[in-house]
């Protein structure tokens, strides 16, 4: 099994985490996409038995590291967050299909809420390296769920939200998408609790803008042989169930179903 | 005495077959194989159990379809699977560059007759060694448990498959019965080659925050470690009464492991959830299961079998 050391482990909000760790895969020679996720044992003792999906926020090529951010909500996430520089974690990954940038794009938008925000970042730093400008569209619970945002304003233009107002703009992230935010938006990349994404899905309907959606369905084995996590997509009028954690996680939103 | 791990004989006979070990993973936990043979050589195993083949397309179950539980897991997938004739066709023959695997097809269905079709469609198949039948899935409305817990039903079901099989056929037993030992017996009588045992034990959990089951199917089937102990007691108990080989399982996720349902009277063993966890478990297993077999003086594995008992 893959197992590599913690580099370092920080608190960066209520409950939440930033870890970074040794790829278990060399970075520079096998290659990885953002929105990839990283499957992480909690212990190496069978009571809590199953990986933990977290997805791939940071990618360190030189130095071959991976970050996650991450909130610590079950058993199995708070004995991650327990873990701390030289420590050993079994962790397996990049896995599953993430966001690919579409050549001839020249502006982006990212939409992401709450612990869904992590992935886009490496998407955002990714598609600025191609030489597109980026918006983000960030959504919080309050102040102290805020992650990230000196990331992202590096990347290009940025729009928080929270429910409380505490940071931002109080209100949803779909508040935020206007004709003037969207304006010369080629393509969207979203990324968050799926009553969110339901919302960002019909909104750029509307919008006619193109864009991905990151799924989160309950994992098992994160390698395609379980066939716990499917999710219901349309493809050419034909609906089918695709596992999330090959296929996906992340696909066109114009093919996402939601029951 | 001491020896190396390499030199402990590990290998087994099944149906006038060599295997290389008893160690396989089991159906529903492996797919058809193809994506942990992107991570190891499949000839390292003992055979395949591949992924339960029903008559017609199945889409499975709604999600959530899995859920954690201590040490164990809650899964109802339903029986996702395209279907006898593109399992025969996209699935199997995958499996023929692995030149030293005995294919087994784990069978499910509705009814008998449709078990029965597909079995005669696998007639056709030159890649099938043998045939588990799925007579104890608790996930799909008629999903073949009533055929696993009626003795009689289940003599049914076994003497027509037997009918139309052209391979050994093991029965899978369900461990939501009374007596396990009758149904043991019943499909014995029947005619089966061996019995595979157990599956899943039915379970639940739900979410209390949304006042609701977790899994969308309401219920679902345990396995993983916390099963272990209920499997070995059954194997132990089905094994001191039926002449045909049993292969056990339920939560194996190491040698020992191995050494405890042998000792049982399991002839061969299967690993499901570990596969999961350790997409590797397999191998590692086999190694641990030698190297056991070194430190404790053992020189052949099927001396272990039902050393419990003696």
């Amino acid at each position: 099994m893959p197992k590599v050391r913690v580099v370092k482990q920080e608190s960066v909000g209520t409950g939440l985490y930033k870890m970074v760790f040794e790829s278990p895969i060399d970075l520079k020679e096998k290659g990885f996409m953002p929105g990839q996720f990283l499957h992480l044992r909690p212990s190496e003792s069978y009571d809590l038995l199953l990986r933990r999906p977290l997805s791939l926020c940071m990618a360190d090529v030189e130095h071959n590291v991976l970050t996650v951010v991450y909130r610590a909500q079950g058993e199995g996430t708070k004995r991650l967050a327990r873990l701390a520089a030289g420590d050993v974690v079994d962790v397996l990954g990049p896995l599953g299909h993430g966001f690919a940038a579409v050549s001839g794009d020249r502006r982006s938008l990212l939409v992401g809420g709450g612990i869904g925000v992590p992935p886009l970042v490496e998407l955002g730093r990714y598609l600025k390296k191609q030489g597109q400008s980026v918006i983000s569209v960030l959504g919080f619970q309050n102040k102290s769920q805020a992650i990230l945002l000196d990331e992202f304003a590096q990347i290009g233009d940025m729009i928080v939200m929270s429910d409380d107002g505490t940071i931002g703009e109080r209100g949803l992230v779909t508040g935020a998408l206007t004709e003037d935010v969207l304006m010369d938006v080629d393509r969207f990349y979203s990324c968050g609790p799926t009553p969110m994404l339901k919302a960002v899905q019909a909104t750029m309907k509307v919008f006619c803008v193109p864009g991905f959606l990151s799924l989160e369905e309950r994992m098992g084995c994160g390698i395609g042989i379980c066939v716990g996590c499917v999710h219901e997509i349309s493809q050419k009028g034909e609906l089918k169930y695709v596992k999330t954690c090959k296929e996906g996680p992340v696909f066109p939103s114009e093919e996402v179903v939601f029951s | 005495m001491i020896i190396n791990s390499e030199d402990v004989d590990l290998s087994l006979d099944l149906f006038s077959r060599r295997f290389k070990n008893p160690v396989m993973p089991a159906s529903g936990c492996f797919s058809f194989g193809r994506e942990v043979s992107m991570l190891y050589d499949l000839n390292l195993l003992g055979a395949i159990v591949v992924k339960a083949t029903t008559l017609t397309e199945r889409l499975g179950n709604k999600t959530p379809r899995v859920a954690e539980t201590p040490s164990g897991m809650l899964n109802a997938i339903g029986l996702q699977n395209p279907g006898v004739q593109r399992v025969m066709e996209e699935e199997l023959p995958y499996l023929r560059r692995f030149d030293d695997l005995p294919v087994i097809v784990n069978v499910a269905g509705t009814a008998i007759e449709d078990y029965v079709e597909v079995v005669k469609a696998l007639r056709d198949s030159p890649d099938v060694f043998a045939i588990e039948l799925n007579i104890s899935c608790p996930n799909v409305k008629c999903g073949g448990i009533q055929f696993g817990t009626d003795p009689l039903v289940a003599q049914e079901m076994v003497r027509a498959i037997k009918a139309v099989a052209s391979v050994p056929v093991i029965v899978k037993l369900s461990p939501n019965v009374t007596d396990i030992v009758s149904m043991a017996l019943a499909c014995e009588e029947a005619g089966a080659d061996a019995l595979s045992l157990i599956n899943t034990v039915v379970g639940m959990q739900i979410d209390v925050e949304k006042r609701r089951p977790l899994l969308a199917n309401t219920s679902g089937g345990l396995s993983g470690p916390a099963i272990r102990p209920i499997a070995v007691r059954m194997v132990y108990e089905v094994s001191s009464r039926v002449k045909v080989p049993v292969i056990g399982i339920g939560g194996i996720m190491t040698g020992r492991d191995v050494v405890e349902f042998m000792m049982a009277g399991a002839t061969a063993v299967q690993v499901g959830t570990a596969n999961f966890v350790d997409p590797w478990s397999c191998p590692r297993i086999i190694s641990e299961l030698a190297q056991w077999c070194a430190d404790h003086g053992v020189s052949r594995v099927t001396d272990l079998v039902g050393a419990a008992k003696q």
